[in-house]
């Protein structure tokens, strides 16, 4: 597949898909982080993930269309607002989730696959009778438009490059909460052995509903940066849902940096085979290696040592 | 007091022979009576889904893993089947107005001139009979091996096997030169020559479907109470003892998934000859995730119950979608989460729990079921 192409042409081709690999990498980080936290240190299986998301995106629709009619003024800043607005809403409905549903189950992990699944149905029928089965999206502030020419090859749209900008902002906040705040040791604490942590003072069920609503902000916010670059329907959830999943499995669930680095690696292979061969066959053979590796290295690349 | 042992164990329990009787009647006798040819096609098809869902209470219930990739076993099983009628459909005569005649119609509108090598096993039928069961089987089997030798199991499995639904799903829809792509293998006709689109034919059929179920559910029935089928509740329950006892529990494991593979795929042949089609949309997470629910519904532990949970949750579903599109998706929301929260052993644990000791002469305090599968 290479035959046809010079090695000038072939470096200019790793570059500009490399660029476009890192967009989908933002992408990927984004969603991950969520679950990252959700599944990879709770261990709860959260098939509403995708849902989740999908409310921070419409949060962001209601939020431009709000500022486009009272606030004009202000609607170059409008994203920021609806970011928070998102990462909230999201976040008070998974401390709701977890309330109602996922606290009775932490014993029973394949059971919260199951119970997760009915929610996110339920939420997806909600979405669809309460904005309508269609697709939305939502207007840019004008900053955001137009590209940067960064050689006469690559082009870099702003929009992407803000999106990459979120990822590393929130990236470094939760690792900051994790691994430096007194909360994020208590996080951890729960995780490793949640009767120890109780035994110490910990006060479980409140570190539980805090992590779980953590984890579901981080979708809220994803699903807000996603509206920069796609529009939103009420099943677009189920299909980020596989890929996120296996980015983080790919990664080593428990570990943070893995899911970062299984990221990178996954949008680079996707979009440097996307160039070469259809999107599908791309997507295709790109899944197929992770599951192939996975075969051969079940704890994903990078695991954190446990005795257990 | 006399210790029971494993040849005690009669084949079924009285209680389990009424229930094969009942399901006896009610497949044979009182469904084929009641309904119309229209529904009892209906019914027919819910029941190809019950041999996923009975598969799945021998891996996931009676073995502890759950596989979210049922529906590709139940795809390529019903795929096999589609490939051979395609094939009979598209006959030289058939097919004269293309321009190469005697290749199924989606592969000449995609430019495709030569019958691929793997559809040419297709035109006979013994061996797509033996397709049928063979590929998913050794699918599953190479799968399995892969995963549970590394002792991979419980929530990254389900993953897995969900990846799997997913990469399946995309391979058929952009491969739509060999695969009929999104539409799936439809305008199938005949079966060696016999008109399967007929009202007889069809009712032919659900009988056909009706006597494998009842043999799949005596298989599953002698695994269930063979020794084989506690070392797969021991090996759900401490799998670490069974392996200290020195048994292989990865190859009991690929066992209870292959053979929950070949349920679904002999499930698969038969919804193709029922319905007539084959798409991915019956390959994918979603339908995956459905057969999981049917079981869970009727009663993960359960033969039986997962029959009947599969026929409920179906007839709900065409009921209440019918009636109410809107409502369907937030009462099978509900009943995922109100199964997994109140009653996580289904419809046959509620019977176990409260109806079976009632019918006992002398109530007798009954055991707790175990709450749901451990996860590893």
């Amino acid at each position: 597949m290479f035959g046809e192409y010079s090695l000038g042409d072939l470096g200019a081709i790793f570059a500009m898909q490399g660029f476009a690999g890192l967009i989908l990498f933002s992408v990927y980080v984004l969603m991950a982080l969520g679950l990252a936290i959700i599944f990879g240190q709770m261990g709860v299986i959260n098939m509403a993930h995708g849902e989740f998301m999908i409310l921070g995106a419409y949060m962001t629709y209601l939020c431009s269309g709000f500022f486009q009619a009272h606030l004009p003024a202000l609607f170059p800043a409008y994203f920021f607002v609806a970011m928070v607005l998102a990462f909230l809403a999201a976040g008070a409905l998974g401390m709701l989730v977890e309330w109602g549903l996922i606290r009775h189950l932490y014993k029973r992990p394949l059971d919260t696959l199951l119970a997760t699944w009915g929610l996110s149905l339920i939420l997806q029928q909600a979405y669809r009778s309460i904005f309508g089965a269609r697709e939305v999206g939502v207007e840019l502030p004008s900053w955001m438009m137009g590209s940067v020419q960064a050689t006469d090859a690559i082009e870099i749209p702003i929009n992407g490059l803000f999106v990459m900008a979120i990822t590393v902002l929130i990236t470094l906040a939760v690792a900051g909460l994790l691994f430096a705040s007194r909360y994020g040791k208590q996080v951890r604490a729960v995780m490793q052995n949640r009767v120890m942590a109780g035994a110490v003072g910990i006060d479980t069920d409140r570190v539980d509903r805090l992590t779980f609503g953590l984890g579901c902000g981080i979708a809220g916010v994803a699903g807000s940066a996603f509206t920069m670059i796609g529009s939103t329907g009420p099943t677009s959830g189920q299909l980020y849902i596989v890929d996120t999943f296996l980015i983080v499995v790919f990664g080593g669930a428990a570990s943070l940096l893995g899911t970062i680095a299984s990221a990178f690696s996954i949008s680079q292979t996707q979009s440097t085979l996307e160039f070469f061969l259809s999107g599908s066959t791309a997507k295709v053979i790109t899944l197929l290696a992770v599951v192939a590796i996975l075969m051969l290295r079940p704890q994903g690349l990078f695991t954190l040592k446990v005795r257990r | 007091m006399k210790l029971p042992t494993v040849n005690d164990n009669p084949f079924m329990k009285p209680m389990e022979w009424a229930a094969l009787a009942l399901l006896c009647a009610l497949i044979f006798g009182l469904l084929p009576l009641a309904l119309d040819g229209f529904r009892l096609n209906l019914v027919g098809k819910y029941l190809t889904y019950a041999f996923v869902a009975l598969g799945l209470v021998i891996c996931w219930g009676m073995c502890g893993i759950l596989s979210l990739g049922q529906g590709v076993f139940f795809g390529l099983g019903g795929y096999c089947m589609a490939m051979y009628l395609k094939l009979e459909a598209s006959s030289v005569e058939n097919t004269k107005i293309q321009s190469t005649p005697g290749i199924p119609d989606f592969m000449d509108w995609n430019q495709i001139t030569a019958l691929p090598w793997f559809w040419k096993p297709f035109h006979s039928l013994p061996l797509t009979l033996i397709a049928v069961v063979l590929v998913p089987t050794s699918f599953a089997f190479v799968i399995g091996a892969a995963m549970f030798k590394r002792r991979v199991g419980g929530t990254y499995f389900a993953i897995i096997t969900q990846a799997i639904a997913a990469i399946l799903t995309i391979l058929i829809v952009g491969q739509q030169g060999y695969t009929g792509g999104i539409n799936g293998i439809t305008d199938l006709r005949t079966l060696h020559g016999w008109d399967i689109r007929t009202d007889a034919a069809k009712t032919v059929l659900y009988f056909v479907n009706g006597g494998l179920l009842v043999t799949c559910v005596l298989i599953a029935q002698h695994v269930k109470r063979s020794k084989l089928g506690r070392i797969l509740v021991a090996m759900r329950d401490k799998e670490d003892r069974v392996r200290f006892s020195g048994y292989s529990v990865a190859s009991f494991k690929i066992f209870a998934f292959c053979l929950a593979a070949a349920f679904a795929a002999i499930g698969g042949a038969m919804f193709t000859l029922q319905v007539g089609f084959m798409s991915p949309s019956f390959v994918g997470i979603v339908p995956s995730i459905e057969m999981v629910i049917y079981a869970a519904v009727g009663g993960r532990l359960s033969l039986f119950g997962a029959i009947y949970g599969t026929l409920l949750v179906n007839w709900a579903k065409t009921t209440f979608s019918e009636s109410f599109p809107e409502l369907w998706l937030f009462g099978l929301g509900a009943l995922f989460i109100a199964v997994v929260l109140a009653f996580p052993n289904g419809l046959a644990g509620i019977w176990r729990q409260h109806v079976e000791p009632r019918l006992a002469r002398r109530p007798k305090p009954v055991a707790p079921l175990p709450q749901g599968a451990p996860a590893e």
